[in-house]
């Protein structure tokens, strides 16, 4: 067994067995750090696959923000959550019934018969010089430079709408009401006023 | 390490996903982290694929599935915050308003 099997089969089996914890711990907090510990390692996984910049973005942009913001609603939340392992157990049956049947089908595809290193011989490894983060780059910013603004708006979008779900700030605010402004009628905001024109006294000037 | 065995671990990965959303029906925020499982399930075949083909075209697309996969989760965990303002818990089967 060389160096890589043995890497793949450690951090593969972390991986699993967190995943396993993620769906059986009681305690909620516990299951977001499982799910830390399967993002960590199923980074390390795709740093054996020579995705280099996908698996420090996996840590950084998941693990670092999308993670923390689960830890954080978590803890803020005060709901038994150990209440609502109920059903657990009557659900286990089913439940594992359905996650083999689903592997055995997805294995079905996938066995070694089809996808087997003497089908799909592993390319040669990338040489000290490659930069993963250019190549990247370079499809990202000429042919998917499209999609990737897409991807900019989806962000966008999604920022507004946390923000506007969860605002709690006054919303009886004076502002303005540009509806109403241009609604506005002349006789709303003109009186004409008809008095006598007097005339100025002007003795003082000359 | 052939291509057969990470598609096995993105396979496990995505069954265990399946298999908590079935058991964990109660808690919304189980069944949100069971969805990113599943995704990182998928990310991971991309990535295979990936290298494999020699083409860093999946590698792209696993690029894309991060930023809606983060949009996703900032939304949900919004909803999941309201939710709790104004039933203070989040259980589904309590959430029946709209039935008819």
């Amino acid at each position: 067994m060389n160096l890589e099997a043995i890497i793949f089969y450690f951090f593969s089996a972390i991986t699993i067995v967190a995943a396993i914890g993620v769906i059986t711990v009681k305690n909620s907090v516990q299951a977001v750090l499982c799910l830390v510990l399967t993002f960590f390692s199923a980074a390390a996984l795709w740093l054996l696959l020579e995705a280099e910049f996908l698996a420090i973005t996996l840590v950084l942009v998941y693990v670092g923000a999308v993670m923390v913001l689960f830890l954080f609603v978590v803890m803020m939340l005060d709901v038994d959550f150990a209440a609502m392992k109920q059903g657990f157990a009557k659900h286990l049956p089913l439940g594992i019934l359905v996650g083999a049947g689903l592997f055995g089908a997805i294995y079905w595809v996938i066995r070694f018969e089809v996808f087997g290193s003497d089908k799909v011989a592993e390319p040669a490894k990338h040489t000290q010089d490659y930069s993963n983060v250019e190549e990247l780059g370079r499809l990202l910013y000429s042919e998917y430079f499209y999609p990737f603004e897409i991807a900019g708006v989806i962000l966008l979008v999604a920022i507004i709408a946390a923000i506007s779900l969860t605002f709690r700030g006054r919303r009886d605010r004076k502002g303005q009401s540009v509806r109403e402004q241009h609604q506005v009628l002349k006789e709303e905001r003109l009186k004409i006023v008809s008095m006598k024109s007097e005339k100025i006294d002007s003795g003082d000037d000359s | 390490m052939s291509l057969t065995h990470y598609l096995i671990v993105g396979a496990i990965l995505f069954a265990i996903s399946v298999v908590g959303i079935v058991v964990n029906r109660k808690n919304v925020i189980t069944l949100l982290m069971c969805i990113e499982l599943m995704l990182l399930a998928v990310n991971t075949n991309f990535i295979a694929f990936s290298r494999y083909l020699d083409d860093a075209t999946g590698q792209i697309f696993v690029f894309f599935i991060l930023t809606v996969a983060a949009a996703e989760a900032a939304i949900g965990l919004a909803i999941l915050v309201v939710l709790f303002r104004t039933h203070r818990n989040i259980e589904i089967d309590k959430l029946e308003e709209l039935k008819g």
